[in-house]
């Protein structure tokens, strides 16, 4: 029970990932997620005023159950697969976080100081997680990918689009951290 | 139902993301401070592996459960909207610490937040509907 409960290290939660990028393929299918985001929109009836959400999303219907499945599956590891939810960050990043205003960084899996209830009941708190989703949502569909059907599917099958997409993941991404995240916290 | 195969790999999925603590918002930070080889180590190794895998399909050696050959979906070309549109969703990723996956997997765990974040990803996703004729490729 001890290696279940433990945190998985980057060498089997990679070659992991790829066993369920296999197991997608070899049911005929590809792997990536942001798809959803869209099918989302469809059975909304988006299609009504775009054109672009006139799809038959019926044929992603399996993408819909692989995602309840994700969400079953993290439901299954907070309630039965994890001993702690102690994060064993590098010294550093706890202090520079502590710097930031984030206490007692990797204590839990997500800080509280973005995701408490509390916290998103104010005008900032819920700002922050509003602008991140528009970001998600908007910059994976003009990109066409997320970090499964580009960086991991799109790179590893040698498409020039998905690494030009993963270098833009990058580049937004230190831009936050570096940056950004200085000055919003 | 013959879509349960894929609640079951869904299922898998969650629990892989939980267990090597990809969904974790500092695991993100992290990563992008250049401070722990854990996230470099896991899409690394995922790529990796899975390069092995699209060579396979490719020739034909690893074919679909039919027996039919396994084919990659090409992605949509042009510099801009992939450079731009990973640039956005980059600055969406490192504010919240998720991207599209692990956003479900937390909603799993429970956190109320993401709801809020996956509401807005969905609006994002429309808006971009609604401008994706007038968007440079």
């Amino acid at each position: 029970m001890e290696v279940i409960t433990q945190p998985w290290p980057w060498y089997v939660a990679g070659p992991a990932i790829a066993i369920i990028l296999f197991l997608l393929n070899f049911f005929g299918k590809n792997f990536g997620v942001s798809t959803n985001l869209e099918t989302f929109c469809t059975i909304g009836g988006a299609g009504r005023f775009v054109d672009y959400f006139k799809t038959d999303w019926k044929a992603k219907t399996w993408s819909l159950v692989f995602v309840v499945g994700i969400v079953i599956g993290g439901f299954i590891s907070s309630e039965y697969l994890m001993a702690s939810q102690q994060i064993d960050l590098n010294p550093k990043t706890v202090q520079e976080l502590a710097e930031l205003g984030f206490a007692n960084a990797g204590s839990e899996y997500l800080p509280s100081e973005i995701f408490s209830v509390e916290n998103f009941l104010s005008i900032k708190g819920i700002g922050i997680l509003v602008a991140a989703g528009l970001c998600i949502g908007f910059g994976t569909r003009y990109a066409s990918g997320c970090t499964s059907g580009h960086a991991i599917t799109g790179l590893s099958s040698l498409q020039l689009p998905s690494l030009i997409a993963t270098i833009g993941f990058f580049a937004g991404g230190l831009l936050m951290t570096w940056l950004l995240i200085p000055l919003i916290f | 139902m013959k879509n349960s195969k894929f609640l079951i790999i869904g299922i898998l999925f969650g629990i892989i993301l939980s267990k090597s603590e990809v969904v974790s918002w500092y695991r993100i930070y992290e990563m992008f401070k250049f401070q722990s080889f854990h996230m470099y180590g896991i899409i690394g190794s995922a790529v990796m592996i899975s390069m092995v895998l699209m060579q396979l399909f490719k020739r034909g050696v690893i074919k679909d459960f039919q027996g039919n050959q396994i084919t990659i979906k090409e992605k949509k070309k042009g510099f801009i909207r992939t450079f731009v549109g990973g640039s956005i969703f980059g600055l969406g990723w490192a504010l919240v610490g998720a991207c599209p996956g692990p956003l479900f997997v937390l909603i799993g765990h429970g956190f109320i937040a993401i709801i809020i974040v996956l509401i807005a990803a969905i609006l994002g996703t429309f808006i971009y509907g609604v401008l994706s004729k007038k968007l440079p490729n």
